[in-house]
């Protein structure tokens, strides 16, 4: 009875910090990575305000952000391998463990209980327990002949999570995709599909989780794989898409984003060339091109599908346009400011986020008029992450 | 433009009328170049330097390569890999600049 009533009082103690004066849900937040400081902010996409900075999570640079599926924790990749469960209601680190000591990125499975890290040393993929942060399953991506003791660990790039409690992702080294299905538990069962391409540099999957596409940066072409047939393969898309001509130097590598699919088409960046390539979303084939102010990163649909936005690599990464799907023409150009890194759309695509890196401060621009409906600062902002991705596939 | 040019063209236009060295430098200039070299190079390098899609570009990691051949990767790439030429972007002094705070680790 006394440590009931202990507990209670407890129990409200806690609430009454955690919460200070109000319940809030978490809907409407959002992480921004500073990436110079090791911090990032939590931010309410409603207020158009900066809640308040959490601080201490290392290398950060090159960092994204998954979401629980209650929207409470944030789980923050860093570049230093290190793997960090925010908790956005109390403005805390729950539990950061460094699993790697080079890491690009992560996913969380559809069921919310796997957190899945691709590193790059060493060379892999480690999977966590979402709640403890507890090792799950290594699964090291070794590559060319075991036999011979010639085997070597790749670089792991373009994990996402697909339906089945799985994860696809691709080996930088190697030209291989891999499939890890853990629906039957802990130990992944592995599917290995050869023949991706060479140096595939990021991946995507549609928001249905079907469809795997490869940016290969050693060959002038897209690697596709169907992730619904009964034997998954790898076809070579947009092969010599770049006509044989000689590439742009390309000063940063494209990212290639789970909502880059608009109105039957995929709009994707092409790779040291000013332009978008526009891919039938069901043969895979060319049906245009658009051509853009630079070397495109980024090209996101908003979430209804009506515009591409797209951001540039160095020298031309002041700008941001806008493209209109269905007449496929630039409709905006905006100049936000040096170094625009990522774009992110609220939930229902009303406004989108930028960060201007070089410029400290995040800038918020209506969708409709293009008119810039807030500035917000922060310490050389890169990625920006909303808790809308929570139920999302493939981000 | 100057990417259209043959190479021995790049270089003379390039360094023959170019009395700038790397020690001309202002603050200004040097804390700019800091910046990009942390971010920008580092988006393939690691912020920290220590690598990620590219090599580390840490002082030890670069003890065994000279100043000069440090700065020609930076100016003119490695075929065959992502690393590009960055002549477009920078000019030799500043390519120079680099390398040296690279292998000094003083970037700032």
């Amino acid at each position: 009875m006394i440590r009931a009533g202990v507990s209670l009082v407890a129990l409200v103690f806690l609430c009454v910090a955690a919460f200070a004066t109000e319940l809030r849900g978490t809907g409407d937040l959002g992480v921004v990575v500073e990436r110079a400081s090791g911090s990032v902010l939590i931010v309410d996409t409603s207020a158009h305000k900066r809640l308040t900075r959490v601080e201490g999570l290392g290398d950060i640079s090159h960092a994204s952000v998954v979401f629980s599926r209650d929207e409470r924790y944030a789980f923050v990749f860093g570049r230093d391998g290190g793997l960090t469960k925010v908790d956005l209601l109390v403005a805390r680190i729950v539990k950061r463990v460094v699993q790697a000591g080079n890491s690009i990125g992560g996913a969380i499975s559809d069921d919310g209980e796997l957190i899945a890290v691709s590193n790059y040393e060493p060379g892999g993929v480690r999977v966590f327990d979402a709640q403890s942060l507890d090792l799950v399953a290594d699964i090291p991506a070794i590559h060319g002949d075991t036999n011979s003791g010639g085997s070597a660990l790749s670089k792991v790039i373009g994990l996402v999570d697909v339906p089945g409690r799985r994860f696809v992702f691709t080996l930088w080294d190697a030209g291989e995709t891999w499939i890890a299905d853990f629906s039957g538990g802990d130990e992944p069962v592995l599917t290995k599909i050869g023949n991706v391409g060479t140096n595939p540099y990021d991946a995507l999957v549609t928001a249905n989780g079907r469809h795997y596409i490869a940016g290969l940066f050693g060959e002038d072409g897209l690697s596709h794989i169907d992730l619904w047939r009964a034997e998954p393969k790898a076809e070579r898309i947009l092969a010599g898409y770049g006509r044989g001509e000689t590439r742009l130097p390309v000063y940063k590598m494209p990212h290639l984003e789970g909502w880059a699919e608009a109105d039957g088409a995929l709009f994707l960046p092409a790779i040291g060339r000013h332009e978008l390539l526009v891919v039938d979303a069901k043969t895979f084939k060319e049906i245009g091109r658009i051509v853009v102010h630079g070397q495109p990163v980024f090209a996101i649909a908003r979430p209804d599908g009506r515009q591409i936005w797209v951001n540039f690599a160095l020298p031309h990464n002041d700008t941001v346009q806008v493209i209109d799907v269905p007449t496929r023409q630039i409709v905006q150009t905006l100049k936000p400011g040096p170094a625009v890194l990522h774009m992110e759309f609220a939930p229902r695509g009303h406004e989108v986020w930028l960060s201007v890196r070089d410029d400290n401060r995040l800038a918020v621009y209506d969708t409709m008029t293009f008119e810039r409906v807030a500035e917000i600062a922060a310490q050389k902002p890169s990625g920006i992450f909303f808790t809308a991705r929570a139920h999302r596939t493939g981000l | 433009m100057l990417r259209l040019l043959p190479g021995f063209l790049v270089i003379v236009a390039l360094f023959g009328g170019n009395a700038r060295a790397a020690s001309d430098l202002s603050a200004a200039e040097i804390a700019r170049l800091s910046n990009m070299v942390r971010q920008d190079c580092g988006s393939c390098h690691g912020l920290t330097l220590k690598g990620g899609l590219g090599r580390p570009l840490t002082a030890d990691q670069l003890a065994g390569m000279d100043r000069e051949a440090v700065k020609d990767i930076i100016l003119f790439g490695i075929d065959e890999t992502p690393m590009p030429g960055w002549l477009g972007l920078l000019s030799e002094p500043e390519a120079d600049w680099i390398a040296g705070a690279l292998k000094t680790g003083t970037i700032q």
